[in-house]
C-alpha cells in the first residue's frame, strides 16, 4: 500500500500576522505533539514542502497581486496601495517574509497534490493549507495565497483530472469557489454557517457556478447555532450523493475546525463528534470512487488549545488507517502545554455527553437546515444530469 | 436614487384598438404583467393582466362568448393611469405603488412615455442594496439617538483598519435609541466588539463575543 504523507516544516509557524491575531499556527505544534503522544506519527511520513513558483501562483492569482505581496514587507509601499489588495487591514496585516511563507504553504499543498496524483502516496495532509478566502487579486480573511486553488489548478493542468473540493470550515469557501466557478471539471462543495451574519457573506444555495461550470458549485448554508445532529445530517445527506453524481478522480478536502462550540469567531455549536466522523466519510468515499486519491488540508480553527489539536489528530488518525474513538488524552501532552494555555485543556479526545448546554432554538434550527438540505439535494441531483441524458 | 436610474426604457405597449386577445398574447410573449396603452405618442391608459383576464370569458364558456376577446382594450383599460417622472425619487415611486396597491408606474417626461417602473424593479434594487458585494460580515449596534453617534462608531472600525461596505440607520423611537446595521470587511470582530462596548454602546450582533468567552483565546 502507498504511504500517507504529512507535509510539514517548522517554517509554517512564520505565518503569523501579529501577536494578537486569531490565526495562530502554534496550533500545528500543539497538534503534532498530540499526534505524537498517541504514537501515530512515523517520522518518515513527514515530507518537507517546497516553494510554489510564480508560474504556479499565477494560475489563480493576478501578477500585480503577487508583486504586491512580495513588496509588502519592504516598507516602501503606501497603506493605500496595500489596502487595495486587502493588505495592511485588521484581518491581513503585513508580516515579514509574507510572500515566502505564503508561497511555502501553497507549495506544501502542491506537494501534497503531486504525491497523490503521481501515485507515490495514497493520501496526503497539509495542515497549514486551506487558506480558502484568498481571492485572485486580493488577500481576504487571513488568507494570502489560495493554496487549495493553486493545487487544484495544477492538478487540472498536469493531469486533467476531475476534482471534488469539500470544505467543512464554518466560513464559506469563497476563494476556491470563485477560482473554479466556470469549470465543469471542478466541483466545489462548501457546508458552512450562513453568510447572513458571518464572514464572508456568500455561500448561498443559488451560487451554482456559471457558463460551463453551472451546477458544479454546491453550497449548504446552515443556521447559526447549529449543533452536531443537524450538521451531520446535512453532511451525510449531501456529500456522498454529490460524489456519486460527480464521479471525481480525486478529492481535496478542507478541514477548518471553527464550527466547534468553543470557536470564538463563528456561531456554529458542534462538538468533536463531527471532526471524528467527517474524515471517516471522506476516507471511505475516496476509496470507493477515487482509487484512494485524497488530499487534505487544514483551514480555520481559532481555539488553538481545546479544538484544533483534537480535531486534526482525529483527521490524521483516520487518514493513516489508525482511527481513534473516544480516548483519554495522554497526560504528557496536557502536562507539556497546560502552563501555556489560558484555558483548561480537555482530558479526552471527544467531548463527553453533556459538555455543552443544548441550544434553546434547536428544533427551529433543525427544521430550517432540513429545508436547506432538501433544496441543495435538488441541485445535487442536477449534477452531471446532462451526461446521463 | 432616481426613477430614471432603475426604470426600464424598453417598453412594450398596445394601442386603444388592440384586442384583448392580442394584448394577452403580447404579455405572454414579453413576460410582463402590464402594458401601457398609447395613442400616437400619448399615454392614454394602462392594462394589467388581471384586467384582461377578468374581461376574458372562461375557457369552458361556449364558443360565441369567445368573441369577447376581440373587443378593444380601450374598453377595459385604467385611464388615466397613475404615473411618475424620471426625476422622481425611488422612495416616492414606492409610496405610490404601496398606497394605491398597484404594481406598475408608467414614467412620463412631459406627455411622452419614456419608461416603466414595476414593484419587481424596486425589490431588485433593494436586493442589491442589502446584498454582499465584498467578503464582509454583519455588525449591529444599539446607540443613543444623538448627533455624531454614527461617526463615533464608524471611527472604531477605522481605528482597526476595517472598511465599511454598507450601513443602515434604523430608528427605534419606542426606546429612544437607534440601531446601526453595518456590513464590514472583517473576519475577526472580537477587538471591534470589545471597543464598541467599551465606548458605551450595545452590540446586538455578534452575540457570543459579548459573553464570558470573550478574549479567552488571545
Amino acid at each position: 500500500m502507498n504511504p500517507v504523507r504529512l507535509i510539514y516544516s517548522e517554517d509554517f509557524l512564520h505565518y503569523r500576522f501579529n501577536d494578537s491575531h486569531p490565526f495562530n499556527n502554534k496550533r500545528l505544534k500543539l497538534t503534532l505533539d498530540l499526534i505524537r503522544s498517541f504514537h501515530l506519527l512515523d517520522e518518515n511520513a513527514i515530507l518537507a514542502p517546497r516553494l510554489a513558483t510564480d508560474q504556479e501562483l499565477t494560475r489563480v492569482h493576478d501578477r500585480d497581486y503577487i508583486a504586491m505581496v512580495k513588496e509588502a514587507d519592504s516598507g516602501q509601499v503606501s497603506c493605500n496601495q496595500l489596502q487595495k489588495y486587502g493588505l495592511d487591514t485588521q484581518d491581513n496585516p503585513v508580516f515579514p517574509g509574507m510572500h515566502t511563507t505564503s508561497a511555502l504553504i501553497a507549495g506544501g499543498t502542491l506537494a501534497a497534490a503531486e504525491e497523490v496524483m503521481s501515485g507515490r502516496a495514497e493520501h496526503t495532509l497539509n495542515l497549514s493549507g486551506g487558506l480558502h478566502h484568498a481571492l485572485r487579486g486580493k488577500a481576504s480573511g487571513f488568507c494570502i495565497y489560495n493554496d487549495a486553488s493553486v493545487a487544484i489548478a495544477h492538478i487540472r493542468e498536469k493531469y486533467g483530472a476531475r476534482v471534488l473540493y469539500i470544505d467543512t470550515d464554518a466560513h464559506h469557501g469563497d476563494g476556491v469557489q470563485w477560482s473554479f466557478y466556470g469549470d465543469p471539471d471542478v466541483l466545489t462543495l462548501s457546508i458552512h454557517e450562513t453568510g447572513r451574519y458571518l464572514f464572508p457573506g456568500t455561500g448561498n444555495l443559488y451560487e451554482r457556478g456559471h457558463d460551463h461550470g453551472l451546477g458544479t458549485s454546491i453550497n449548504i448554508p446552515l443556521d447559526a447555532f447549529t449543533e452536531d445532529a443537524s450538521w451531520l445530517d446535512a453532511f451525510r445527506k449531501t456529500v456522498p450523493r454529490t460524489v456519486d453524481r460527480f464521479r471525481p478522480d480525486v478529492i481535496l478536502s478542507q478541514h477548518g475546525c471553527d464550527a466547534h462550540h468553543y470557536d470564538p469567531l463563528t456561531h456554529l455549536s458542534t462538538t468533536m463528534k463531527i471532526y471524528r466522523e467527517v474524515p471517516q466519510i471522506i476516507h471511505e468515499l475516496a476509496h470507493k470512487y477515487c482509487n484512494g486519491r485524497w488530499i487534505a488540508v487544514g483551514g480555520g480553527g481559532y481555539d488553538i488549545w481545546r479544538v484544533v489539536p483534537r480535531a486534526w489528530t482525529y483527521l490524521w488518525a483516520e487518514m493513516t488507517g489508525q482511527p481513534l474513538a473516544e480516548e483519554r488524552i495522554p497526560q504528557t501532552w496536557i502536562d507539556q502545554w497546560q502552563t501555556f494555555s489560558p484555558v483548561s485543556l480537555p482530558k479526552t479526545l471527544h467531548d463527553p455527553e453533556g459538555s455543552f448546554q443544548p441550544i434553546p432554538r434547536r428544533s427551529e434550527i433543525t427544521q430550517k437546515n432540513q429545508l436547506t438540505v432538501q433544496q441543495a439535494l435538488r441541485l445535487i441531483d442536477l449534477v452531471n444530469s446532462h451526461i446521463d441524458g | 436614487m432616481l426613477v430614471e436610474e432603475i426604470m426600464h426604457s424598453k417598453i412594450y405597449s398596445v394601442t386603444p384598438c388592440t384586442s384583448i386577445q392580442e394584448a394577452l398574447k403580447q404579455m405572454k410573449k414579453h413576460h410582463v404583467r402590464h402594458l401601457p396603452v398609447i395613442d400616437g405618442d400619448q399615454l392614454v391608459g394602462l392594462v394589467t393582466d388581471r384586467d384582461l383576464r377578468s374581461a376574458s370569458p372562461s375557457t369552458l364558456a361556449p364558443k360565441e362568448l369567445q368573441e369577447l376577446l376581440k373587443r378593444p382594450v380601450s374598453e377595459i383599460m385604467v385611464a388615466p393611469a397613475i404615473t411618475v417622472h424620471p426625476l422622481d425619487f425611488l422612495e416616492d415611486a414606492a409610496r405610490l405603488l404601496y398606497e394605491n396597491r398597484i404594481g406598475c408606474l408608467p414614467v412620463l417626461k412631459g406627455d411622452r412615455l419614456v419608461g416603466i417602473l414595476t414593484e419587481t424593479d424596486i425589490l431588485h434594487r433593494l436586493m442589491e442594496i442589502f446584498g454582499v458585494n465584498h467578503p464582509s460580515q454583519h455588525v449591529e449596534v444599539e446607540v443613543e439617538d444623538q448627533i455624531g453617534i454614527l461617526a463615533q462608531v464608524a471611527n472604531i472600525f477605522s481605528d482597526h483598519r476595517v472598511n465599511i461596505n454598507s450601513v443602515l440607520v434604523e430608528g427605534n423611537p419606542a426606546k429612544g435609541k437607534i440601531n446601526l446595521v453595518f456590513r464590514v470587511q472583517a473576519k475577526d470582530l472580537s477587538k471591534i466588539v470589545r471597543d464598541i462596548n467599551r465606548a458605551g454602546h450595545r452590540v446586538l450582533w455578534p452575540q457570543h463575543l459579548s459573553g464570558p468567552n470573550q478574549g479567552e483565546m488571545t
